[in-house]
């Protein structure tokens, strides 16, 4: 174990100060702290010149740097000559590297506290604008599909059908769980509060219509927003990171459509597939809870379930599950195409995807209710 | 040498972010035919000025034109026109990752022309020769490395046979060697086929080696300094900063 860093003052008479350095000077170890030398010099008469003696140093790094550092800024500012010629080669020649580009007054990131009232009102004008851009996204989108339907839309057909793929069959194991387990709850709670009226039978009506009408459309999307509309928007911001996009603009080829165009069609065509497929994942996980729980027949379960559930409620089952694979795709792209340049723009678009289409699905869940609601299906 | 008809001429250029001003008062041309370089020390927005010139970011001030177009007091239809006829390839290569080499190449010839499926990939093929890079076509750009890439992306702007190819730091991250071939065949195809080059870049060796024209973003002074030949200007210049740059930092004497 070495000596830790100490440091001795000597005055001579011609008002020098030398510094003797002895021991290890290497950060964190450093003995005497250089505070009590800057004082100690302070309440000296004036030097006029100050010197070091290494000689008896041992080891230095970045310690002695940064303490050489600090007493040549105290000495210059009481304008004393700062002699550099008794500290180590190596550390000579850092010291000066480190003075050889002034500092740059103007780098520095200027750090103003702005008013909350301030940051509320451009918060709001910022809430606009974001509101204006979806808007125009939205259009945009409405004008490519517009395109693909007179024949002008540019995509690879292939592109649509990879992401179909990877939206709709490789979907389907998480969409079982979820869907099953959803249906399964509900018929767990429901017989709870149906056995205290005898009225077990009415389980199948409950998970049947909940599931159909509502109930796999929002589980499905939810699934949908995490699983596709996250990577919608990381494929995108990745492209954009990678200046693919730019690449797409420069040859004119519309990103809206070839990038944007494939994924809410592929989505927009697999979410009600899912919808159907979650129905009878969780109208299943009903059947087991009414079969093995309440004594409820296989076949009576069955037909009971046929009379409760209409063919309204799975039309609006079905449509609300394409609303929400438009609204998860578009999301998604969205988000993505305006991401910034940097791998953590990246993660806040896909965050900030999965939340915007999370919002928009339950929005307009709430807007198809209520419309059902007036129109009295 | 003979006079070469103006292809691009920038007037009173401005470009900034915002209330920022980064370069103003921006004036050169670049000929039909040059290897323009256009250089500066980093962040003095020469990739900037090639995002405006490719139609991806409106300038703040000023005009470009395209032998007489204005570019950016002209229609989208008229922009997409005009930067249908120019190739750009991206620091990165920006290759597009789901799709195969000959893919990305044959996008373009797809879109834009009536060509048969045979002929594209023919043309597909002798781009992709062109590079160096023949037999590559089936790799997807992540199992290629980096010089590979560039090249392929420079196969993917020629796809077209473009009048001008945009290049940003095309030898940026390249060995010497690759460098100096990607210099050499920037060079052939500029001679064979009179293509415009104007590239992005401050490696010296490159500068000197194939720039004809040229023009210098000085940071400090947030504007250009000079334009030029770099050879002449390396020889004539007696700009402080400029000379610095051309020499990797000696003093003027």
């Amino acid at each position: 174990m070495t000596k830790p860093g100490e440091i001795i003052l000597q005055e001579s008479d011609d008002s020098t100060v030398t510094l003797v350095l002895t021991g290890s000077w290497k950060l964190g170890g450093i003995g005497s702290s250089a505070e009590d030398v800057y004082q100690r010099l302070q309440s000296l008469p004036t030097p006029s010149k100050i010197k070091f003696d290494s000689s008896q140093l041992s080891e230095w790094d970045s310690g002695l740097l940064i303490f050489a550092r600090r007493l040549r800024t105290v000495c210059q500012t009481k304008n004393d000559v700062f002699d550099s010629s008794g500290l180590p080669q190596g550390a000579q020649q850092l010291l000066a590297l480190a003075a050889a580009v002034p500092e740059k007054k103007d780098a520095r990131k200027i750090e103003s506290k702005t008013p909350f009232l301030v940051v509320v009102g451009n918060d709001t004008v910022e809430l606009f604008h974001s509101i204006g851009k979806m808007l125009e996204f939205i259009g945009e989108a409405t004008l490519a599909l517009l395109r693909l339907f007179h024949g002008q839309a540019r995509f690879r057909r292939s592109d649509m059908l990879m992401t179909m793929e990877s939206c709709g069959g490789q979907a389907l194991p998480i969409v079982s769980l979820i869907s099953f387990l959803v249906g399964l709850i509900l018929a767990f709670v429901g017989a709870i509060q149906l056995q205290l009226f005898g009225a077990e039978i009415y389980v199948a009506d409950l998970v049947g219509i909940a599931m159909v009408r509502l109930m796999a459309a929002i589980m499905t999307g939810i699934v949908m927003a995490g699983r596709t509309g996250g990577a919608f928007a990381a494929q995108l911001g990745t492209m954009q990171v990678n200046q693919e996009i730019d690449a797409l603009r420069t040859m004119g080829i519309s990103p809206m459509e070839f990038l944007v165009l494939p994924r809410m069609l592929a989505l927009a065509l697999m979410m009600p597939l899912l919808c159907l497929y979650a129905n009878i994942m969780g109208v299943l996980g009903g059947m087991v809870v009414g079969v093995s729980l309440l004594d409820i027949g296989l076949i009576q379960y069955y037909n009971q379930t046929v009379a409760a559930v209409r063919l309204w409620d799975l039309g609006i089952g079905i449509f609300s599950g394409i609303v929400f694979g438009v609204i998860v795709s578009l999301s998604g792209c969205m988000r993505g195409m305006e991401c910034g340049r940097s791998a953590s723009a990246v993660g806040e678009a896909a965050t900030s995807a999965v939340v915007t289409a999370v919002v928009g699905i339950i929005l307009s869940t709430a807007v198809i209710t209520i419309i059902c609601n007036m129109l009295g299906i | 040498m003979i006079d070469r008809p103006p292809h691009i001429t920038v007037q009173d250029f401005t470009m900034g972010y915002g209330d920022f001003v980064l370069m103003r008062d921006l004036n050169f041309t670049i000929n039909h035919g040059d290897i323009f370089i256009i250089m500066g020390g980093s962040g003095c927005g020469k990739s900037t000025l090639m995002t405006i010139l490719t139609g991806l970011k409106r300038p703040a001030g000023g005009k470009v034109f395209y032998d007489k177009t204005d570019f950016w007091g002209s229609g989208p239809e008229v922009r997409d026109r005009i930067i249908r006829r120019a190739g750009v390839m991206y620091q990165s290569g920006a290759l597009w990752s789901s799709m195969t080499l000959a893919e990305n190449v044959s996008l373009p010839l797809e879109s834009y022309t009536a060509l048969s499926a045979a002929e594209i990939k023919e043309v597909v093929d002798l781009k992709l020769e062109l590079v160096g890079l023949a037999g590559f076509g089936e790799f997807y750009p992540s199992e290629i490395s980096g010089g590979m890439q560039k090249r392929a992306g420079i196969a993917r702007a020629m796809a077209l046979d473009p009048e001008i190819l945009f290049f940003d730091e095309p030898s940026a991250g390249l060995d010497p060697v690759s460098a100096r071939r990607l210099d050499d065949m920037i060079l052939e195809l500029r001679d064979s086929m009179g293509t415009t080059m104007v590239i992005v870049t401050h490696e010296l060796a490159s500068i000197f080696a194939i720039g004809d024209n040229s023009v210098f973003l000085d940071v400090s002074q947030r504007t250009m300094t000079a334009t030029g030949d770099p050879n002449k200007l390396l020889a004539e210049s007696r700009d402080p900063t400029l000379h610095m740059f051309l020499t990797r930092g000696e003093k003027l004497t």
